[in-house]
Formats: C-alpha cells, sequence, structure tokens
C-alpha cells in the first residue's frame, strides 16, 4: 500500500484493479449477486440481506482485528479460543449475577479478552516466539481452560437472563444490534488505521520493520498493542456470541479462527505484512456471508457448502496474485 | 566450515555455494543439543508416568498408546520437509478427510475396498499437487493456499459422504489400523510408521534432495540461482504430503472402523506442534528428522500418562501448549533472565510489576469465578 505509492507504472485498467482491490472484489460480488438473484428473487429480500448482515458481524469485527495483527506480519491463530473461553467466563459469571446491569458484561469480556491478547503479545514481543507458533499454543492453551473452567460442561439458555440474551437482538434504527456494533468497531479501526499515528506505525511496522526501527518507532510496542486489540475484540466477539447463541459450549467457536484469516485474505490483505484496508475485509467477509446464505437459498446441499466456500478462496487469491503479477511485469516494460 | 567426513552432496558450482552459504555446522551443533533436551524429557516423562501410575509399563497399552499417534506422525514426515523449505501445509487434515471421504464414499457403493483405498491414495496425491501447484507455480503464499485447500478439501469430504458414514470394512482392511505384526506386540501402523520415518529421515540428512530442501528454506534465491530445482522440489514435498495424509487418512479409518466426514479435524495443529517442538524451525532452514521423531514421542508419552491419570483431552492440550510456546526459545529465554539484573530499567520494571499484578487478578478471577459451575466430582 504505501510501497507502492511511490512507483508509477504506466495506467491501466489491470492497474485499477490491482491498486483497488475492492473494486475487484465488488465487482465479483456483484455478479455473484446477480446470478443468485436470477436464479432466486427471494434472494435480495430486506429480510435476507439484513439475515446475511446479522450473521457476518461477528466474523467482521474479529477479522478486523486479525487485519490489523496480519498487517504487522503476524497471525493470531488463537482467536477462536479466545472467544470460547471469554464466552465461558462471561457466561458463568452473568448466571451468577443475573440483575447486574448488562453493559458490564461487554466491559468484563473486553477486560478478560485483553489480558488473553496481553499474553499473546509478551509471548511474541517478549519470549521472542513466532506470532503462527505462539498463537498456536494458545490456541490449545486457552481451549484447555474452556474445559477446564468448565469441567466440560455447557451453560444453557435457560440459565442465562434474558437481559443478557437480549444485548444481541433489537432492532434499533432498522438494523439489528450485532450489526450497528459491527459497523462501530469498522468505523473505529478505519479512523485508527488511517488517521492516528499508532494505527500508521501499525502498517510501518509491517512494510519494514528494520525501517520503522530506525525511524524512531517502538515495533515492540507497536506488536503488542495489535495482539491486545486483538484480544478485545475477540472478548467483545464472544460476548455477542454467548448472547445471540444463547449459551456457552465447550467448543464455541471452534475453528473459526481460519474463517478470520480467510475473510482478511480474501480482503486483500496480504499475509507478507503491510498491507490492508478496512473496506477490504469488510468486502472478503460480505463475501463468506453471501455465499453461506446463498447455497441455502438456491437449494445446494449445505454439505458442499464449505468445498464451494474454499473453492472461491482459492479463485479469489489466484485472481489476485495473477493481476498483481501482470501490472508488475507491465510496469517493468 | 567443512566438516570431516562430510561428503559433498551436489557436484560443480551449486554444491560448493550450498556448502559455503548453509551454515550447516552451527545449525548441527544447535540441533544436537536440543535433541538431547527432548530426549532427556522423553526419559523424565517415562520416570514420571511409570511412577504414577503402574498401568503405564504395560506392553499392550503402550503398543495401543503409541498406534493412537500414527496418524499424527505419518502426515508429520513430509510436514519436517514443507516447513524446512520455508512453506506450511494447513491442509493435511482437510485432505485426510477428504480421501478417507472418498474411500468411503466409494465402499459405500460396492467398490471393492482395496480399490477404493488406492482410489483414496490417488486423490488425496492430487489434493497434495493442487498445493504445490499454487504454491511452486501460481507462487501464492502456502499459508494462504493451503488455507484455501483447508476449506476445500474439508468441503469435499463434506460433500462426498453427507451425513453418511462409511462402516463395516472387512477384517482385512482392518488390519492397518489395529492388526499387530504377527507374533509380537507392535502395531502394523507402528512399524509402517518406523520404516518410513528411517526413510524420510535418510532423505532428509543424507540426500541431495535433502539438501536441497534446506538450501530453499535458508534462501530461496540464493537457491534458485545456484540451479536448485525450486519449483520441482516444492511441488514433489507437497504432492507427497498429500499421499502420506491419505495413507494416514486409511489408517484411521481402520483404527476407527469407520469413516465420517469429520474425521481427523484439527490434526494440521496438531502435527505442525510436534514438528515445531521437535526444533523445526518455522521459518525455515533448520530442523532434523530425529528431532522431529522425540517431539512426536514425547507429546505422545505426555499425552498418554495424563489420560492414565485421568485428565480430559483438552486439558492436556494446555500442558502440550505450554511445552509449545516455552519450550523452544527456553535457552533464549533463560540468557534474558539472568541478564536482568544488569540492565533493569525503572521502566521496564513497572511495565513488568503491571503485567504481573494484571496476570494475577485474571487468575484471581478466573478460579473465584470458576467454583459455583463445577461438577461434583471434579478436581
Amino acid at each position: 500500500m504505501t510501497a507502492q505509492s511511490h512507483d508509477r507504472p504506466r495506467p491501466s485498467l489491470l492497474l485499477f484493479f490491482a491498486r483497488f482491490r475492492e473494486v475487484t472484489l465488488s465487482i465479483f460480488i456483484l455478479i455473484l449477486v446477480l446470478a443468485i438473484t436470477l436464479s432466486s428473487p427471494d434472494f435480495l429480500q430486506v429480510n435476507n440481506i439484513r439475515l446475511i448482515l446479522l450473521n457476518i458481524s461477528i466474523l467482521v469485527i474479529v477479522a478486523l482485528a486479525q487485519t490489523m495483527v496480519i498487517i504487522t506480519k503476524g497471525i493470531d491463530l488463537s482467536v477462536a479460543s479466545m472467544i470460547g473461553l471469554v464466552a465461558m467466563m462471561v457466561a458463568s459469571f452473568v448466571k451468577m449475577h443475573p440483575q447486574m446491569p448488562m453493559g458490564l458484561a461487554f466491559l468484563l469480556g473486553m477486560a478478560l479478552g485483553s489480558v488473553l491478547g496481553a499474553v499473546n503479545g509478551l509471548i511474541i514481543t517478549y519470549v521472542k516466539v513466532p506470532p503462527i507458533i505462539a498463537t498456536l499454543g494458545t490456541l490449545s492453551i486457552y481451549r484447555g481452560l474452556v474445559f477446564f473452567y468448565s469441567g466440560g460442561t455447557w451453560i444453557n439458555s435457560y440459565e442465562l437472563p434474558a437481559s443478557f440474551k437480549q444485548l444481541s437482538k433489537g432492532t434499533p434504527l432498522g438494523l439489528p444490534n450485532m450489526v450497528i456494533y459491527a459497523i462501530l468497531v469498522a468505523v473505529a479501526v478505519y479512523y485508527f488505521l488511517k488517521y492516528t499515528r499508532i494505527g500508521r506505525n501499525i502498517f510501518a511496522v509491517g512494510s519494514n520493520l528494520e525501517a520503522a526501527q530506525v525511524s524512531g518507532i517502538r515495533t515492540q510496542r507497536v506488536i503488542f498493542l495489535v495482539y491486545v486489540l486483538c484480544g478485545v475484540a475477540c472478548g467483545l466477539a464472544a460476548v455477542l456470541w454467548a448472547s445471540r447463541y444463547e449459551s456457552a459450549q465447550t467448543n464455541t467457536a471452534l475453528g473459526f479462527e481460519l474463517q478470520t484469516v480467510a475473510a482478511s485474505v480474501v480482503g486483500g490483505v496480504s499475509i507478507s505484512g503491510g498491507v490492508g484496508t478496512v473496506p477490504g475485509v469488510l468486502l472478503g467477509a460480505l463475501l463468506f456471508g453471501i455465499i453461506e446464505n446463498a447455497l441455502t437459498i438456491v437449494n445446494i446441499s449445505p454439505f458442499w457448502e464449505l468445498a464451494v466456500e474454499g473453492f472461491l478462496i482459492l479463485v479469489a487469491v489466484t485472481v489476485d496474485i495473477l493481476i498483481v503479477r501482470r501490472v508488475k511485469r507491465n510496469s517493468k516494460t | 566450515m567443512k566438516q570431516p567426513g562430510e561428503s559433498p552432496t551436489v557436484e560443480g558450482q551449486s554444491g560448493a555455494f550450498i556448502k559455503e552459504f548453509a551454515p550447516r555446522r552451527s545449525f548441527l551443533a544447535r540441533f544436537q543439543r536440543w535433541e538431547w533436551m527432548l530426549a532427556a524429557l522423553v526419559v523424565a516423562v517415562i520416570l514420571l508416568n511409570s511412577r504414577l501410575t503402574p498401568y503405564f509399563m504395560n506392553g499392550q497399552n503402550l503398543a495401543r498408546a503409541s498406534s493412537d499417534f500414527m496418524e499424527l506422525g505419518l502426515m508429520m514426515l513430509p510436514v519436517v520437509f514443507i516447513i524446512i523449505t520455508g512453506n506450511i501445509d494447513l491442509s493435511i487434515a482437510s485432505n485426510l478427510g477428504m480421501s478417507a471421504s472418498f474411500m468411503g464414499l466409494l465402499f459405500n457403493l460396492g467398490v471393492n475396498i482395496w480399490v477404493a483405498a488406492l482410489a483414496a491414495l490417488v486423490i488425496g496425491s492430487l489434493g497434495g499437487l493442487l498445493n504445490g501447484f499454487l504454491v511452486a507455480k501460481v507462487k501464492l503464499p502456502a499459508l494462504v493456499a493451503t488455507l484455501g485447500t483447508y476449506a476445500f478439501f474439508r468441503g469435499l469430504a463434506y460433500g462426498f459422504l453427507g451425513d453418511q458414514a462409511a462402516t463395516n470394512y472387512p477384517s482385512a482392511f482392518l488390519y492397518l489400523g489395529q492388526g499387530k505384526l504377527p507374533g509380537t506386540l507392535i502395531p502394523f501402523s507402528v512399524a509402517l510408521f518406523t520404516v518410513l520415518a528411517v526413510v524420510f529421515g535418510l532423505v532428509l540428512h543424507k540426500t541431495t534432495f535433502g539438501r536441497y530442501l534446506f538450501a530453499i528454506g535458508n534462501n530461496q534465491d540464493a537457491a534458485i540461482y545456484s540451479g536448485v530445482p525450486v519449483e520441482r522440489t516444492k511441488i514433489i514435498i507437497f504432492t507427497l504430503s498429500g499421499f502420506m495424509s491419505a495413507l494416514a487418512g486409511l489408517i484411521l479409518a481402520s483404527r476407527f472402523g469407520s469413516t465420517r466426514p469429520d474425521i481427523g479435524t484439527g490434526l494440521e495443529l496438531a502435527v505442525i506442534t510436534a514438528a515445531v517442538l521437535g526444533g523445526v524451525d518455522i521459518n525455515g532452514g533448520i530442523g532434523s528428522m530425529p528431532g522431529a521423531v522425540l517431539s512426536l514421542i514425547l507429546i505422545g508419552l505426555i499425552r498418554f500418562g495424563m489420560g492414565l491419570v485421568n485428565i480430559q483431552g483438552q486439558v492436556q492440550g494446555i500442558v502440550i501448549g505450554l511445552l509449545l510456546v516455552l519450550a523452544v526459545p527456553f535457552p533464549n529465554l533463560v540468557r534474558r533472565i539472568s541478564g536482568w539484573n544488569r540492565r533493569i530499567e525503572r521502566r521496564s520494571l513497572v511495565y513488568t510489576i503491571g503485567m504481573i499484578l494484571i496476570l494475577t487478578l485474571f487468575i484471581a478471577f478466573f478460579f473465584w469465578a470458576r467454583a459455583p459451575i463445577l461438577v461434583p466430582g471434579m478436581v
């Protein structure tokens, strides 16, 4: 992102696509939407669109945090386990104190999440374990703690107070609550990455660690921070998750980590660091939401859903890299 | 740089290049130390386990427990190759599921089980080839490519079998996962793994191909310029990984006696854990097969021992995770902590105390809030 803006290759349509990953992705999504609508007019109903947005809101929150981590050239594989652990702890706390103001549940969730994220950050910046290994380790540690904490039992819907379950429901302004949370997070992350010094430093650290260090950025602190923020986002997501599905299980969000990475990557975040935008990630998550929804609508067996999703991830990333390479070749000659 | 008794592996210019630029000796020195540490840990765990429970030192139990880890081991062998080249394969467990489900599908349709098994090996290898193509030719980062195929392959597994399961495999097929070598207690799968581990170890440490892997992992551009067939090597190891995943799928299906589409879910992280704990550097260029096998044994023994004293599988994961996070950088960490006194700063002291305080609070909350939902009888 920052590196490409300096050289000026010949302007071309291809370049336009490469520069604005969001454009390619939007076109892809539009074509998809068109095809689905043609085969089933039910798709473009207001209710259905609302459902899609509702279904991706948790994904959006976590994928945006994951994006910040990936921009620093890291990865956080422990997000699903963090969500599982925080959901369990918050749900059991809420169960014990059904009368408490439920806004506190959010604060509690984010506080717990930030501690878990800080542990990740410490292992990565202080103990100097590569992010993928560190978070792979905490993935099993946190998931193990869920079992340790709950003794293998679940917290069911009837044990949770109605006010807690209500957190994720309701539609002020015509949009579901959850969607509004996701939009707020997206706006905050957008502003943070684009207009604050720390946000810009995140890109600097990801594009060139040494250069960032030399220019006086406290790189380790920036890296530590993104993992803490990721933990906070997971804490928020955990509360929403427990509230929406009205339970906390030992396997809450199992396997979710790869979905968040996939949404970021499809949204144009480069795994090698330094590149990524909020709108891109939103589109990436939207693509997943549309596919999931469309398969049920056009009556494809849900068993093929994952295969189609995987195939589309492969197509999206392959097309992207081919375009980028084409542009590079053109700009050289 | 050159070690006595070390035979040149690549002729001509490229050979000289690799030998000169791959700092083999220092890595070797470091590795032997790491392997000794793993071996010491293995011995310690054996002693601890046999003190904890009388059921540990029992041939029957050990044989059963070891066969539980063979699928993991079989998939780990090619993954060690892949990680040494600086890549990663997240799709192995999904590939296992895809191959086993394909076999189950064919078997349910009435195809002979051995033909179905062969077909599973083929489809697994094709899956690996797809990964290899995406990484070597399309030049996607391995993490991204195999993340895509991770979903794709698992999706195919669900597509093949849906909510069905394949069961009632003939007893000859069950031998793969449940049988023992005639006249001994050694399970067939353990014997198979042992042979393959030796073969993979020899390929990695004694052949040109093995040197290519280290060369690619140390410096891919240098490897290209010195004539290492980088693309072909990558395609080979990813295809190999697909084949071995399919093989592991056959053995797992045989051990369970049935196949469901979710078979082997989550094994990829266990495999990578084993490889990394074995000293294979996730950034590539460093690693040894004996180390990886030792770490597999270590993980197996720890899980087995904890299982014998009735610790749930998921809680066992805490110990494995801690090992992964702390054991690998342990030597480094000790050095840092012992160097603390000299360059202690007030600011870092404040941070440290703050961190410890927050963590203590978290732990206190964890145990305080945990009590009410404790199931009676659980510790």
